[in-house]
């Protein structure tokens, strides 16, 4: 039976690895993800999960030991943050083109310069176009969730990619909340054990990851868009399971307040809380205001975002890295590029918020609806600010 | 867990009449003609048989065996970059561990191997080797060395002699060339405390293949150091592969040993060494260097292989005990 219980969000996550009993686990300590590999190395100690605890020299080796792991077969997890995402990022590409379900926990972190242990998104931009699979985590609940979810989407036949759940590091990963541990029984029956479509097995001997010569290099990337596009589905389908069994239904959209509303807040991640929080304060004052949360970033949900924000006027999209590219931020230049097709495209700016563990309070929250707002009404050129800046 | 001198007493050598049939690397790839680090590969892959994975590093061995559609490797193998094969093994062989132990899949003996070059074993893939080393993975690690970045057009690495001539050490009015001695890649893995390092040439074919099943019969990881020569980068004529890989031992350049848990053991005593001037001239990429770069070498040529009979408790004018392929 699930137990409902105080537990920090990273000791959760752990528990949600060692119920997926998995079997091999590579660890690099990087802060804040530390506390994930710890207890996990805790549970492999004392026998309560049967794995292979292989502490890695480096966040390199760590995705390298994965990838071996996943094609000979077992059922792999790795966790990091921040630079070692970076680190990784070389062998990130490689595992979704190998095809290899590994699932990874992301300590949401800041990149250096200046070295910053805090929370913001700059390692998950970083990563977004690795070709994983890439979900964000809004409470310690949700956390615990997306990582059963994570492994039965990467280990299904239709999908074999690997899935990364973020979580905002401290904001998220430290906190203690009140969250359902899922027992061994009823996680068995949502996640079928893994069986690997093609291994290494000298009964069966297979090349993993041979040459691209220009003839086939080409193709092998358009299988590999394909596989990720086609991923949507199951992805979606593994949510419906998931509430099915245990009553807590997931979107790759969330919406709040959205009915009836002429601007809304776009967020990603544990932020969403406090945009709620300003939503009820603006709509108490009978603002026209509501939030669009997304839980799923790769691959991209189209379809289901352009439904939530359909008819707005305004949007204010509030991103947690600064895209270095003189456009503002990457969910933001994404969204831009979500509805330049519509016909009538509600009017966007974009808000660099909370970068490197800087609060965002509610009041910049109704600071940043009533912005969006003024700046159509100056008729002013959609661009981007970053806020709470001492100047 | 027995310790590596009884798990070798199960060890049968090879005969050169008797060698196996078996070739897990297939004839058709695409290696330069005289490649010495195709032969050295091949030598390995008959020693081990089938029930071995292969982890490959990038490097020529890679680009030569694997090219889409077609694929030398009648074993399960594996690339995923360069620098990272050992780490890659690591994975795979925890994999086999684990899911042998929860009953996931049949136990069986299977050989776990990973190769790399020079480039991805001494210089970028050393921090990956070292942690792989040092948690005590069950596999074999062969450094297929070449003596420089082969695969990208001949660029030194720190497996590169002292005085070679590479494409970013070439020589020049204020340069000789390689002006580093080669890194002692052997001797860095021994300092790991592995039960199992040895060096190899392909000239030594007998010898090369016991060592690899010696190193496939010990739990715990081995290192294997193997003297790749590569024609095209060393400027050499492809008939003289093999004379090189045997010039490079006579000569004490490169001395066969065997390091067993500490207990280093020359393979072979070269008692009437050749000059290293015979080895050098083989070469083009040694060509610009004078008699009295070649005497310096001689003399720290010279002054290593006293080194490491010392290391091998031995003295010069003994005997060795054993002969190659013991």
């Amino acid at each position: 039976m699930a137990k409902r219980i105080g537990i920090e969000v990273s000791l959760a996550v752990s528990e949600a690895v060692k119920l997926a009993d998995v079997d091999v686990i590579a660890a690099y300590p990087i802060t804040p993800q530390t506390h994930i590999v710890e207890h996990l190395s805790e549970l492999v100690a004392d026998g309560e999960l049967d794995a292979e605890f292989i502490p890695v020299e480096s966040e390199h080796s760590a995705m390298s030991t994965c990838c071996g792991s996943a094609a000979a077969g077992a059922r792999t997890f790795t966790a990091t943050s921040s630079q070692g995402l970076a680190l990784m990022l070389e062998i990130c590409y490689i595992a979704p083109a190998l095809r290899l379900p590994i699932v990874m926990a992301v300590a949401n972190r800041s990149l250096s310069a200046p070295i910053s242990i805090w929370n913001d998104h700059s390692d998950l931009m970083a990563s977004r176009d690795t070709g994983w699979i890439q979900t964000v985590a809004e409470n310690g609940q949700e956390a615990f969730d997306l990582i059963l979810h994570a492994f039965r989407v990467a280990e299904d036949h239709r999908v074999l990619l690997p899935v990364i759940v973020n979580m905002d590091g401290f904001t998220l990963t430290h906190v203690i909340e009140p969250i359902e541990i899922l027992s061994q029984e009823e996680v068995a029956r949502y996640l079928p054990p893994y069986s690997a479509r093609m291994r290494l097995d000298t009964a069966k001997p297979v090349t993993m990851g041979p040459v691209g010569v220009p003839e086939v290099y080409t193709e092998a990337k358009k299988a590999q868009d394909e596989a990720l596009k086609a991923a949507r589905p199951v992805i979606l389908e593994a949510w419906e399971e998931f509430g099915k069994h245990f009553g807590r239904y997931y979107k790759p959209v969330e919406t709040y307040c959205t009915e009836g509303a002429e601007t809304l807040l776009i967020t990603m991640g544990s932020i969403g809380e406090t945009a709620m929080s300003a939503v009820d304060a603006m709509r108490s004052q009978g603002k026209k205001v509501g939030l669009v949360r997304l839980r799923l970033w790769r691959p991209f949900p189209f379809t289901e975002f352009l439904e939530a924000v359909k008819g707005v006027k305004y949007l204010a999209v509030v991103d947690r890295a600064l895209g270095l590219n003189g456009a503002g931020g990457p969910l933001a230049t994404e969204i831009k590029a979500a509805l330049y097709d519509e016909e009538e495209r509600p009017y966007i700016w974009n808000y660099v918020a909370g970068l490197a563990g800087r609060d965002v309070t509610v009041e910049n929250f109704v600071e940043m609806a009533d912005g969006v707002e003024a700046a159509a009404a100056d008729n002013l050129k959609s661009d981007y600010t970053i806020i709470n800046v001492r100047e | 867990m027995s310790s590596a001198t009884e798990q070798l007493k199960k060890f049968k050598t090879f005969s050169p009449k008797k060698l196996p049939l078996e070739e897990p690397l297939a004839p058709g790839h695409r290696a330069c003609q005289g490649c010495g680090e195709v032969l050295a590969l091949r030598q390995v892959m008959k020693a081990l048989g089938n029930e071995v994975i292969v982890v490959s590093a990038t490097g020529c061995m890679e680009i030569i065996s694997s090219a889409y559609p077609q694929s030398a490797w009648r074993v399960p193998w594996l690339h995923v970059a360069f620098e990272n094969a050992a780490a890659v093994a690591s994975g795979v062989e925890s994999a086999y561990k684990v899911m042998v132990r929860k009953g996931k899949i049949p136990k069986k003996k299977v050989t776990f191997l990973a190769i790399a070059g020079d480039g991805g074993t001494a210089d970028i893939g050393l921090q990956s080797l070292s942690g792989a080393l040092e948690r005590g993975h069950d596999f074999i690690y062969v450094c297929l060395d070449n003596e420089a970045y082969m695969n990208t057009g001949i660029q030194r690495s720190s497996s590169t002699p002292y005085g070679a001539m590479t494409t970013t050490s070439p020589p020049g009015k204020k340069s000789i060339g390689q002006h580093t001695w080669k890194k002692n890649m052997a001797a860095i893995a021994a300092a790991h405390d592995i039960p199992y390092v040895a060096t190899a040439s392909p000239a030594y074919y007998v010898d090369l293949m016991n060592k690899v099943k010696k190193a496939s019969l010990i739990e715990g990881p081995a290192y294997l150091h193997i003297f790749s020569p590569c024609p095209t980068g060393w400027r050499c004529a492809p008939h003289d592969s093999i004379q090189t890989a045997r010039l490079v031992v006579q000569t004490r350049i490169f001395p066969l040993y065997e390091v067993i848990e500490g207990r280093w053991k020359l393979s072979r005593k070269i008692s009437k060494p050749k000059p290293v001037s015979k080895y050098l001239k083989l070469q083009q990429r040694f060509r610009h260097l004078t008699e009295k770069d070649i005497a310096f070498i001689q003399a720290r040529v010279d002054k290593e292989y006293e080194e490491l009979l010392a290391r091998c408790g031995l003295q010069e004018g003994k005997e060795v005990p054993g002969k190659i392929g013991t």
